[in-house]
Protein backbone atom coordinates (compact mmCIF):
# COMPACT_ATOMS: atom_id res chain seq x y z
CA UNK A 1 0.00 0.00 0.00
CA UNK A 2 1.63 3.26 -1.18
CA UNK A 3 0.18 5.57 1.55
CA UNK A 4 -1.66 5.14 4.78
CA UNK A 5 -5.13 6.51 3.72
CA UNK A 6 -4.83 2.52 1.99
CA UNK A 7 -4.71 0.96 4.97
CA UNK A 8 -7.29 2.94 6.50
CA UNK A 9 -10.00 2.15 3.32
CA UNK A 10 -8.55 -1.51 3.36
CA UNK A 11 -9.29 -2.10 7.09
CA UNK A 12 -12.48 -0.08 7.42
CA UNK A 13 -13.84 -2.21 4.60
CA UNK A 14 -13.29 -5.21 7.36
CA UNK A 15 -15.46 -3.39 9.84
CA UNK A 16 -17.86 -2.75 7.09
CA UNK A 17 -18.09 -6.71 5.78
CA UNK A 18 -18.47 -7.07 9.83
CA UNK A 19 -21.77 -5.30 10.22
CA UNK A 20 -20.59 -2.32 11.87
CA UNK A 21 -23.71 0.15 12.26
CA UNK A 22 -20.68 2.64 13.33
CA UNK A 23 -16.99 3.19 12.63
CA UNK A 24 -14.63 5.44 14.17
CA UNK A 25 -11.61 6.75 12.22
CA UNK A 26 -8.48 8.36 14.22
CA UNK A 27 -5.58 9.65 12.95
CA UNK A 28 -3.55 11.06 16.15
CA UNK A 29 0.08 12.99 15.34
CA UNK A 30 1.82 13.62 18.52
CA UNK A 31 5.18 13.32 19.66
CA UNK A 32 6.53 12.13 16.09
CA UNK A 33 4.31 9.35 16.71
CA UNK A 34 1.12 8.78 14.22
CA UNK A 35 -1.55 6.41 15.29
CA UNK A 36 -4.47 5.15 13.27
CA UNK A 37 -7.36 3.75 15.19
CA UNK A 38 -10.30 1.97 13.57
CA UNK A 39 -13.64 1.25 16.14
CA UNK A 40 -16.33 -0.61 14.92
CA UNK A 41 -19.43 -1.77 16.87
CA UNK A 42 -19.10 -4.91 14.18
CA UNK A 43 -19.31 -8.51 14.31
CA UNK A 44 -16.11 -9.02 16.41
CA UNK A 45 -14.18 -11.76 16.40
CA UNK A 46 -13.95 -15.21 18.56
CA UNK A 47 -10.57 -15.74 20.58
CA UNK A 48 -9.43 -18.30 18.02
CA UNK A 49 -9.19 -16.33 15.07
CA UNK A 50 -8.41 -12.90 16.73
CA UNK A 51 -5.04 -14.40 17.66
CA UNK A 52 -4.41 -15.52 14.39
CA UNK A 53 -6.02 -12.75 12.40
CA UNK A 54 -1.92 -10.73 11.76
CA UNK A 55 -1.46 -14.17 10.06
CA UNK A 56 -1.29 -13.83 6.62
CA UNK A 57 -3.17 -17.56 5.84
CA UNK A 58 -5.99 -16.07 7.87
CA UNK A 59 -9.19 -15.03 6.50
CA UNK A 60 -12.56 -15.03 5.99
CA UNK A 61 -13.07 -14.92 2.87
CA UNK A 62 -13.47 -17.57 0.70
CA UNK A 63 -12.07 -16.71 -2.68
CA UNK A 64 -8.09 -16.79 -1.78
CA UNK A 65 -6.75 -18.76 1.33
CA UNK A 66 -5.00 -15.60 2.40
CA UNK A 67 -5.87 -12.50 3.95
CA UNK A 68 -2.98 -9.61 3.39
CA UNK A 69 -4.54 -6.44 5.11
CA UNK A 70 -4.11 -6.67 8.81
CA UNK A 71 -0.49 -8.20 8.08
CA UNK A 72 0.07 -5.59 5.89
CA UNK A 73 -1.01 -3.27 8.13
CA UNK A 74 1.71 -4.58 11.10
CA UNK A 75 4.73 -4.58 8.61
CA UNK A 76 3.93 -1.32 7.89
CA UNK A 77 3.88 -0.39 11.45
CA UNK A 78 6.41 -2.49 12.51
CA UNK A 79 8.87 -1.71 9.98
CA UNK A 80 8.84 2.03 11.07
CA UNK A 81 9.77 0.46 14.59
CA UNK A 82 5.98 0.82 15.83
CA UNK A 83 3.06 -1.44 16.21
CA UNK A 84 -0.30 -3.39 15.40
CA UNK A 85 -2.83 -4.27 18.48
CA UNK A 86 -6.32 -5.48 17.48
CA UNK A 87 -8.80 -5.94 20.14
CA UNK A 88 -12.29 -7.57 19.60
CA UNK A 89 -15.00 -9.43 21.54
CA UNK A 90 -17.39 -11.49 19.62
CA UNK A 91 -20.97 -9.43 19.41
CA UNK A 92 -19.41 -6.23 20.70
CA UNK A 93 -16.72 -4.95 17.74
CA UNK A 94 -13.34 -4.44 16.78
CA UNK A 95 -10.74 -2.06 17.30
CA UNK A 96 -7.10 -1.99 15.09
CA UNK A 97 -5.11 0.56 16.96
CA UNK A 98 -1.69 0.95 14.51
CA UNK A 99 1.11 3.42 15.70
CA UNK A 100 3.98 4.38 13.36
CA UNK A 101 6.80 6.26 13.98
CA UNK A 102 6.36 9.15 11.94
CA UNK A 103 10.14 10.03 12.04
CA UNK A 104 11.29 6.72 10.30
CA UNK A 105 12.32 6.86 7.12
CA UNK A 106 10.23 3.79 5.97
CA UNK A 107 6.96 5.32 7.53
CA UNK A 108 4.37 5.71 4.45
CA UNK A 109 2.86 8.93 3.53
CA UNK A 110 -0.56 10.15 4.76
CA UNK A 111 -1.96 9.99 2.12
CA UNK A 112 -5.51 11.30 0.69
CA UNK A 113 -7.30 10.99 3.79
CA UNK A 114 -10.20 13.27 2.57
CA UNK A 115 -10.76 11.12 -0.36
CA UNK A 116 -10.34 7.70 1.75
CA UNK A 117 -12.96 8.60 3.97
CA UNK A 118 -15.59 10.31 1.59
CA UNK A 119 -15.46 6.58 -0.26
CA UNK A 120 -15.81 4.51 2.97
CA UNK A 121 -18.85 6.65 3.20
CA UNK A 122 -19.70 6.17 -0.14
CA UNK A 123 -19.67 2.26 0.02
CA UNK A 124 -21.64 2.07 2.51
CA UNK A 125 -23.82 4.98 3.45
CA UNK A 126 -25.29 3.01 6.01
CA UNK A 127 -22.69 3.19 8.24
CA UNK A 128 -22.63 6.10 10.82
CA UNK A 129 -19.16 7.38 10.02
CA UNK A 130 -16.74 9.77 12.34
CA UNK A 131 -13.37 10.63 11.11
CA UNK A 132 -10.86 12.84 14.15
CA UNK A 133 -7.80 13.84 13.35
CA UNK A 134 -5.87 15.13 16.36
CA UNK A 135 -2.45 16.77 15.34
CA UNK A 136 -0.41 19.19 17.26
CA UNK A 137 -2.19 22.45 16.31
CA UNK A 138 -5.90 21.07 17.00
CA UNK A 139 -8.31 19.12 16.38
CA UNK A 140 -10.81 18.25 13.49
CA UNK A 141 -13.98 16.41 13.01
CA UNK A 142 -16.53 14.94 10.36
CA UNK A 143 -18.99 12.99 11.31
CA UNK A 144 -22.15 11.09 9.07
CA UNK A 145 -24.92 12.22 12.04
CA UNK A 146 -24.22 15.75 11.63
CA UNK A 147 -25.26 15.49 7.83
CA UNK A 148 -27.98 13.16 7.86
CA UNK A 149 -30.59 15.51 9.07
CA UNK A 150 -29.35 18.40 6.31
CA UNK A 151 -29.52 15.38 3.51
CA UNK A 152 -33.67 14.09 4.39
CA UNK A 153 -34.45 10.66 3.51
CA UNK A 154 -34.08 10.75 -0.16
CA UNK A 155 -30.70 11.37 -0.73
CA UNK A 156 -28.13 8.62 0.28
CA UNK A 157 -24.75 9.20 1.21
CA UNK A 158 -23.58 7.04 -1.51
CA UNK A 159 -24.53 9.96 -4.12
CA UNK A 160 -21.36 10.76 -5.76
CA UNK A 161 -22.03 14.49 -5.51
CA UNK A 162 -22.18 13.78 -1.52
CA UNK A 163 -19.16 12.52 -1.59
CA UNK A 164 -17.74 14.75 -3.36
CA UNK A 165 -18.78 17.45 -0.87
CA UNK A 166 -17.39 15.10 2.16
CA UNK A 167 -14.49 14.61 0.22
CA UNK A 168 -13.85 18.79 0.11
CA UNK A 169 -15.40 19.59 3.27
CA UNK A 170 -12.74 16.94 5.17
CA UNK A 171 -9.91 18.92 3.04
CA UNK A 172 -10.34 21.84 3.83
CA UNK A 173 -11.56 20.95 7.55
CA UNK A 174 -7.48 19.69 7.49
CA UNK A 175 -6.11 22.41 6.11
CA UNK A 176 -7.08 24.60 8.73
CA UNK A 177 -5.40 22.26 11.05
CA UNK A 178 -1.46 22.33 9.49
CA UNK A 179 -1.84 26.33 9.49
CA UNK B 1 -15.56 27.61 1.97
CA UNK B 2 -17.71 24.51 2.00
CA UNK B 3 -20.73 25.24 3.88
CA UNK B 4 -23.87 22.94 5.13
CA UNK B 5 -25.91 25.02 2.96
CA UNK B 6 -24.30 23.14 -0.09
CA UNK B 7 -25.77 20.16 1.26
CA UNK B 8 -28.71 21.31 1.39
CA UNK B 9 -28.67 22.23 -2.13
CA UNK B 10 -27.92 18.99 -3.17
CA UNK B 11 -31.07 17.93 -1.51
CA UNK B 12 -33.19 20.53 -3.37
CA UNK B 13 -31.61 19.17 -6.62
CA UNK B 14 -32.32 15.42 -5.29
CA UNK B 15 -35.50 15.78 -4.78
CA UNK B 16 -37.02 17.35 -7.66
CA UNK B 17 -35.82 14.38 -9.51
CA UNK B 18 -37.28 11.65 -7.55
CA UNK B 19 -40.02 11.65 -9.84
CA UNK B 20 -37.90 10.34 -12.83
CA UNK B 21 -35.72 8.44 -10.66
CA UNK B 22 -35.75 5.32 -12.48
CA UNK B 23 -36.38 2.24 -10.07
CA UNK B 24 -34.02 -0.60 -9.01
CA UNK B 25 -34.96 -2.96 -11.59
CA UNK B 26 -33.48 -0.48 -14.83
CA UNK B 27 -30.77 0.53 -12.81
CA UNK B 28 -27.42 0.22 -14.04
CA UNK B 29 -24.49 -1.35 -11.52
CA UNK B 30 -21.18 -0.98 -11.74
CA UNK B 31 -19.04 -2.78 -8.67
CA UNK B 32 -15.49 -2.13 -8.01
CA UNK B 33 -13.30 -4.56 -6.33
CA UNK B 34 -11.92 -3.14 -3.23
CA UNK B 35 -10.41 -5.97 -1.45
CA UNK B 36 -6.92 -5.77 -0.12
CA UNK B 37 -5.77 -6.63 -3.46
CA UNK B 38 -8.26 -4.35 -5.69
CA UNK B 39 -6.91 -1.35 -3.39
CA UNK B 40 -3.07 -1.93 -3.49
CA UNK B 41 -3.61 -2.14 -7.35
CA UNK B 42 -5.05 1.41 -7.27
CA UNK B 43 -8.64 0.66 -7.52
CA UNK B 44 -9.71 3.89 -5.42
CA UNK B 45 -8.69 6.70 -8.32
CA UNK B 46 -10.59 4.02 -10.85
CA UNK B 47 -13.30 4.79 -8.28
CA UNK B 48 -13.42 7.87 -7.89
CA UNK B 49 -12.81 8.70 -11.48
CA UNK B 50 -16.43 6.75 -11.83
CA UNK B 51 -17.66 8.54 -9.20
CA UNK B 52 -16.86 11.82 -11.23
CA UNK B 53 -18.12 10.64 -14.77
CA UNK B 54 -21.06 8.87 -13.49
CA UNK B 55 -22.00 12.52 -11.63
CA UNK B 56 -20.47 14.93 -14.63
CA UNK B 57 -22.91 13.27 -16.92
CA UNK B 58 -25.73 12.97 -14.70
CA UNK B 59 -26.26 9.51 -15.03
CA UNK B 60 -29.08 8.82 -12.91
CA UNK B 61 -30.17 5.56 -13.58
CA UNK B 62 -26.07 4.54 -12.30
CA UNK B 63 -25.38 2.87 -9.11
CA UNK B 64 -21.79 2.65 -8.33
CA UNK B 65 -20.87 0.18 -5.69
CA UNK B 66 -17.55 -1.27 -4.22
CA UNK B 67 -17.70 -4.61 -3.33
CA UNK B 68 -15.00 -7.32 -1.93
CA UNK B 69 -12.17 -9.68 -3.60
CA UNK B 70 -13.79 -11.15 -6.85
CA UNK B 71 -10.91 -14.19 -7.02
CA UNK B 72 -8.61 -12.76 -9.57
CA UNK B 73 -6.54 -10.51 -8.22
CA UNK B 74 -3.69 -10.53 -10.54
CA UNK B 75 -6.03 -8.53 -12.56
CA UNK B 76 -7.22 -5.85 -10.26
CA UNK B 77 -8.29 -3.26 -10.24
CA UNK B 78 -11.81 -5.03 -11.78
CA UNK B 79 -14.63 -3.18 -12.52
CA UNK B 80 -18.08 -5.32 -12.91
CA UNK B 81 -21.16 -3.83 -15.12
CA UNK B 82 -24.22 -5.00 -14.27
CA UNK B 83 -27.24 -4.05 -17.17
CA UNK B 84 -30.36 -5.66 -15.97
CA UNK B 85 -31.17 -8.55 -18.45
CA UNK B 86 -27.68 -8.60 -19.89
CA UNK B 87 -24.69 -10.50 -19.12
CA UNK B 88 -22.32 -9.02 -16.38
CA UNK B 89 -19.09 -7.69 -17.80
CA UNK B 90 -16.08 -8.20 -16.15
CA UNK B 91 -13.33 -5.43 -16.54
CA UNK B 92 -9.94 -6.03 -15.35
CA UNK B 93 -6.44 -4.05 -14.81
CA UNK B 94 -8.86 -0.89 -14.78
CA UNK B 95 -6.69 2.78 -15.02
CA UNK B 96 -8.80 6.28 -14.56
CA UNK B 97 -8.05 7.15 -17.96
CA UNK B 98 -9.94 3.64 -19.22
CA UNK B 99 -12.54 5.05 -17.13
CA UNK B 100 -14.09 7.90 -19.33
CA UNK B 101 -14.36 5.46 -22.02
CA UNK B 102 -16.31 2.21 -20.30
CA UNK B 103 -18.63 5.01 -19.45
CA UNK B 104 -19.58 6.78 -22.65
CA UNK B 105 -19.59 3.66 -24.55
CA UNK B 106 -20.75 1.01 -22.54
CA UNK B 107 -23.18 2.53 -19.74
CA UNK B 108 -24.74 5.30 -22.28
CA UNK B 109 -23.81 3.83 -25.24
CA UNK B 110 -24.13 0.14 -24.54
CA UNK B 111 -20.96 -0.78 -26.60
CA UNK B 112 -18.66 -3.36 -24.39
CA UNK B 113 -15.46 -2.03 -24.65
CA UNK B 114 -14.09 -5.63 -25.11
CA UNK B 115 -10.44 -4.96 -25.18
CA UNK B 116 -10.22 -4.04 -21.52
CA UNK B 117 -12.36 -7.40 -20.33
CA UNK B 118 -11.05 -10.12 -18.60
CA UNK B 119 -11.83 -12.24 -21.93
CA UNK B 120 -9.17 -10.05 -23.81
CA UNK B 121 -7.12 -10.13 -21.18
CA UNK B 122 -6.92 -14.34 -21.15
CA UNK B 123 -6.19 -14.01 -25.23
CA UNK B 124 -3.73 -11.74 -24.44
CA UNK B 125 -2.08 -14.94 -22.03
CA UNK B 126 -1.94 -12.73 -18.79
Amino acid sequence: MKDLSLHLLDIACNSVSAGAGALNLELEEREGLLTVTITDDGAGMPPRLLAAVTDPFTTTRTTRKVGLGLPLLRLAAEQTGGSLRVESREGAGTKVTAVFDARHIDCPPLGDMAGTVAMIIQGAPHVEVRYTHTAPSGTICFDTRDIRGILGPDVPLSEPEVARWIQAYIEELTGQLHI
Amino acid sequence: MKSLEELKAIRERMQKQIDIRHNDDDRIRVVVGMATCGIAAGARPVLAAFLEEVEKRNLKHVTVTQTGCIGVCRLEPIVEVHIPGQEKVTYVKMSPDKVPAVVSEHLVNRHVVAEYTIGAADERGR
